[in-house]
């Protein structure tokens, strides 16, 4: 039943509440919005996971038991035990001490990525946007047909031309990511693009470039950092899986992805091996994006 | 009042019947982040049966709070603290949630200011309209159909049957509210509220769909409450009404003697807050209400208007006046309402300023001439013809108004005159040099001669920069100043705007809509500029934000003698501005002339109807309506693009052949097959029927 809500609606078809908004609580300012991702339980709870994996990248080898390198002939696939509580690999290495080590690069290599994604995602966005018309409509078409090839396919054959390394990989996946964040950073400026203070700037004989950059991106901020935070989240599985393939970072540097394409054959026989890099990746993975959902509703309100 | 009172002459038989709607002592508050704020302080009247009584007041004095405590729509965070809503003699606030839908659905019917928002777009109007009558009526599909297009005649709906099939988006906006206002009526409700229904319409839809509701009070048995932030609406309706400010009723009576005598000095100063016939900005300034509208949640240990009052007292500050019976229904919540006729008085004639000193130093030559103006948009297959063929001079130091409805291309006119958007055809000159290039392309120094002020105080200025970043920004790009030069400029700019120079470090979230507005003006004034094109600068403020912010452009337009170009749908305004004065409709300009004689006999058609449209508080305006509403500028009517709604169609010519311009004297034109002389009989004849009363 669809009666508009002129007369009849019944309390839980009423629709959107009225337009009755407290003035004071219309306004929130960033800083309030930042406290309200801590009044966020699921959010504080992404904070304090991505909080750690951070601890571990910059400090692991304050605490990390073994060296990730140093290997156990006595222990070769040994399990969990308070000498090696993820146990050991085929190689008799720590796993605990590998996982712990191998943060340093997911956490390098995505937000590295990422920014690089965003920067050029928002310069796209940007220019776009601003512009429009017929260069709006080409750029746009390439990106879709960047965005048209599955991610991972355009990773690996660029990685298989370029050859796999830490500066390949960032350039990879934040190449890959500059039309996702491109059509965000678009969206978001078309909404402020026809508002009047763009106008005004205008009329003072502004040109194009200060009018994008002081007048429209920081009114687009929050999307943008949202949109940042999401893209940070992918940006670790991409990380990982490019690194599953054997496209990551080359070895001997201790990383989740090449440990769980090098230790999957022995999950019938030692699971453990491979259930602590998973485990790894999803609780990053699942913590970035509670952050990114606290942000956006943080943003939104 | 005999031409324009249906409201009135239904007497309403109210001493024998109990009300149909009783609010006693109405308290709402809302929770907000400082704990509870009341919104609404004990509020009471009465609806008696077929009455209409009026809510009138301005943004945030509560009215609309109490249109939604009466339907129980209150959003989450606010809450009824005391008082009662009785409906028919029952208990609306503590009935059981079932019993208050029937009531809804049933009795009591709402509708709301936006008439887009109010249907549902995925159904056809007449389906909606339909669905209440099965709802409610428990009429078969058929019947209900049937019904809905007897409703849809009813409210007077052009081609009913036809009309009924079609989904609301295909629509005018005066249809979609016939077509609220059917669905609301369908169930013959007792009660009928309507909160804001014109506001959003244009002038000529909203006299139309007001001469509906007059009309249909005869019809139907609903009383009316009607909630306005416009006294001329209400007048128009309403046989009582209430005063509203910052949540208390201050004032409450019969509708024609409360505006003709207010006994409470806000009334009186909204009075004279609004342009009145007659009056000029050179000999009359408007008289603003001093000070700002009080917080939500801000309490006063005295009068809440004590603050901005003129006639403030010492026990004003320390005691709150009740209520206080006058004669008859007539309530004032002011200890010395004796006095207010006097205050009232003395705004109506106070000194005049002689007209003759800002005239005189006038130099006539033309600033700017638009000759020719045209501006397509969109492919050849579906052009949508925006402005065709406009030509109008501005002389240096005059105020140049241009009206019409909403689509007319009076703002698209001004957005190519400051460069915003391209011409597609003709030439605009500002002192003889040819600027009719987009901005981008135009030199600096007659970038900074070219300013605008915009409609929305909301999205004018920049929410991430301060009032003095911004105004350094414009300054720094429009003159040479630097370092002191600049800071004090900026700071001067301020003052010329009457802007307290404290506010120059808030962001624009810590301004009110007016001193949003001053920013934007100081902002169009801060490289001397020629001419300043106003796009509607008042029409989203309330009237005693108006008043101010048309004082201050009167004044700086004298004091630096600019040209303004004032693009207005609000003709009292443009009439009290303005020297001269244009009338747009559909992308043509159909009347050029001296502001006094476009408000007069002979004018255009298409004026005529504007004119005869706009609401007024105290001269009764003949009914001469234009039909339907505009057409599309993708599909102008061939001939004269006014004849399909012209009330005074000649014949075949204006049909098929473009009219003439018909010069009579003093540099008044109009474009219109009928030649002066025939024109003023024509129109001379409706329109000293009523001889209007003009101060």
């Amino acid at each position: 039943m669809s009666v508009p809500n002129l007369s009849i609606p019944p309390e839980s078809a009423v629709g959107p509440a009225p337009p009755v908004a407290l003035p004071a609580a219309r306004r929130v300012r960033r800083g309030v919005a930042l406290r309200g991702l801590l009044h966020t339980p699921s959010a504080v709870v992404g904070l304090a996971i991505t909080a750690f994996w951070m601890l571990c990248a910059i400090f692991w080898p304050l605490f990390a038991p073994y060296s990730p390198d140093a290997q156990d002939f006595n222990a070769l696939l040994a399990k969990p035990s308070l000498a090696h509580l993820f146990g050991t690999d085929q190689l008799g290495r720590d796993v605990l001490s590998r996982v712990l080590a191998g943060s340093r690069e997911v956490l390098t290599l995505a937000p590295a990525a990422t920014l690089l994604g965003l920067l050029g995602g928002t310069l796209v966005g940007l220019l776009t946007a601003y512009y429009g018309g017929w260069f709006d409509e080409i750029v746009m078409r390439v990106m879709d047909a960047i965005m048209a090839f599955p991610f991972i396919i355009l990773g690996l054959l660029i990685l298989a031309v370029m050859g796999p390394s830490t500066l390949n990989v960032i350039l990879v996946i934040g190449f890959g990511y500059v039309p996702l964040t491109g059509r965000v950073v678009r969206a978001a400026a078309l909404g402020v693009r026809d508002l009047d203070y763009i106008s005004a700037a205008r009329l003072r004989g502004a040109s194009g470039l200060s009018i994008m950059l002081t007048e429209i991106l920081p009114n687009i901020t929050g999307p943008v950092i949202v949109e940042g935070t999401v893209r940070v989240g992918y940006a670790v599985f991409a990380v990982a899986t490019l690194s599953f393939l054997g496209l990551g970072v080359p070895p001997p540097s201790p990383n989740w992805g090449a440990m769980i394409n090098d230790t999957h054959i022995y999950i019938q026989v030692s699971p453990w091996i491979v259930l602590a890099p998973t485990l790894a990746i999803a609780t990053l993975v699942v913590a970035i994006n509670l952050v990114a959902d606290g942000l956006r509703q943080a943003v939104r309100a | 009042m005999s031409s324009r009172s249906g409201a009135l002459q239904e007497p309403p038989a109210r001493q024998s019947t109990d009300p149909v709607l009783a609010v006693e002592g109405l308290t709402i508050t809302y929770r907000g982040p400082q704990g509870r704020q009341s919104a609404v302080r004990d509020v009471s009247f009465a609806l008696h049966p077929r009455e209409a009584y009026g809510l009138v007041g301005e943004s945030g004095c509560g009215k609309s709070t109490i249109a939604l405590a009466i339907m129980r729509y209150l959003p989450a965070n606010g809450r009824v603290a005391a008082g009662t809503i009785c409906f028919d003699g029952r208990d609306l606030l503590g009935m059981p949630a079932s019993e208050l839908q029937r009531l809804r659905g049933n009795r009591i019917a709402m509708v709301y200011q936006d008439p887009g928002a109010a249907l549902n777009p995925s159904m056809t109007v007449g389906d909606q309209v339909a669905e209440v009558f099965e709802a409610h009526k428990g009429c078969s599909r058929a019947q209900a159909r049937a019904a809905a297009v007897q409703m849809f005649e009813h409210v007077r709906m052009p081609g009913a049957a036809d009309v009924a099939r079609r989904f609301p988006h295909q629509l005018s906006g005066g249809m979609q509210q016939r077509a609220i206002i059917a669905m609301a009526l369908a169930t013959n409700p007792s009660l009928l509220i309507l909160d804001e229904p014109t506001t959003g319409l244009d002038a000529t839809v909203e006299a139309a769909v007001l001469d509906l509701i007059v009309a249909l009070r005869g019809e139907f048995n609903a009383a009316i409450l009607l909630i306005s932030h416009n006294m001329a609406v209400v007048s128009r309706l309403c046989e009582r009404v209430g005063v509203l400010y910052a949540g208390e009723m201050v004032e409450q009576g019969a509708t024609s003697e409360l505006f003709a005598s207010p006994r409470h000095p806000y009334t009186a100063g909204l009075l004279a807050c609004v342009p009145r016939p007659g009056t000029r900005k050179d000999a009359d300034p408007l008289i603003p209400i001093a000070g700002r509208m009080p917080r939500l949640g801000e309490e006063f240990a005295g009068c809440s208007f004590a603050p901005r009052c003129p006639l403030v007292r010492e026990a004003c500050r320390q005691e709150k006046p009740p209520l206080i019976a006058i004669e008859g229904e007539r309530l004032a919540r002011c200890f010395y309402w004796p006095e207010v006729a006097a205050l009232h008085e003395a705004h109506l004639t106070r000194d005049r300023r002689p007209i003759a000193t800002a005239t005189n130093n006038r130099d006539d030559g033309t600033i700017l001439s638009v000759q020719h103006a045209e501006r397509h948009f969109g492919r050849p297959s579906h052009l949508i013809r925006a402005v065709n063929d406009v030509s109008f001079d501005t002389p240096r130091g005059h105020i140049f108004g241009l009206v019409g409805e909403s689509g007319s291309g009076k703002s698209t006119i001004a957005r190519c005159v400051a460069g915003l958007l391209g011409l597609t055809g003709g030439t605009i000159t500002l002192d003889g040099r040819d600027i009719s290039r987009p901005v981008e392309q135009r030199e600096r120094a007659d970038i900074k001669r070219v300013q605008m002020v915009f409609q929305s105080p909301e999205a004018t200025l920049n929410p991430r920069q301060t009032v003095r970043q911004m105004l350094c920004r414009t300054v720094k790009a429009l003159t040479d100043r630097r370092g002191t030069a600049l800071r004090e400029r900026v700071e001067e700019l301020a003052r010329l705007v009457h802007l307290d120079a404290g506010l120059l470090d808030s962001y624009p979230s810590g301004l009110s809509g007016g001193q949003r507005q001053r920013v934007a003006i100081a902002r169009a004034f801060a490289g001397d500029p020629d001419v300043v094109l106003c796009d509607e600068p008042v029409s989203n403020l309330d009237v005693s934000v108006q008043a101010t912010i048309l004082n201050l452009l009167a004044d700086l337009q004298q004091r630096k003698s600019v040209s303004y170009v004032f693009i207005s749908h609000d003709l009292a305004v443009v009439r009290y501005l303005a020297d001269q004065v244009g009338v747009m409709y559909l992308g043509e300009l159909v009347e050029v002339g001296p502001v006094e004689r476009i408000f007069a006999p002979p004018f255009h058609p298409y004026t005529e109807t504007l004119f005869a449209a706009m609401p007024t508080l105290n001269a009764a305006l003949p009914t001469v309506r234009a039909a339907g509403s505009m057409p599309s500028a993708a599909a102008i009517p061939p001939g004269c693009p006014f004849h399909t709604r012209c009330p005074r169609v000649l014949g075949e010519e204006c049909a098929t052949q473009r009219p003439p311009w018909q010069q009579t004297d003093g540099g008044h034109m109009y474009r219109c097959w009928i030649p002066p002389d025939r024109l003023a009989t024509l129109q001379q004849g409706t329109w000293s029927a009523e001889p209007r009363k003009e101060a």
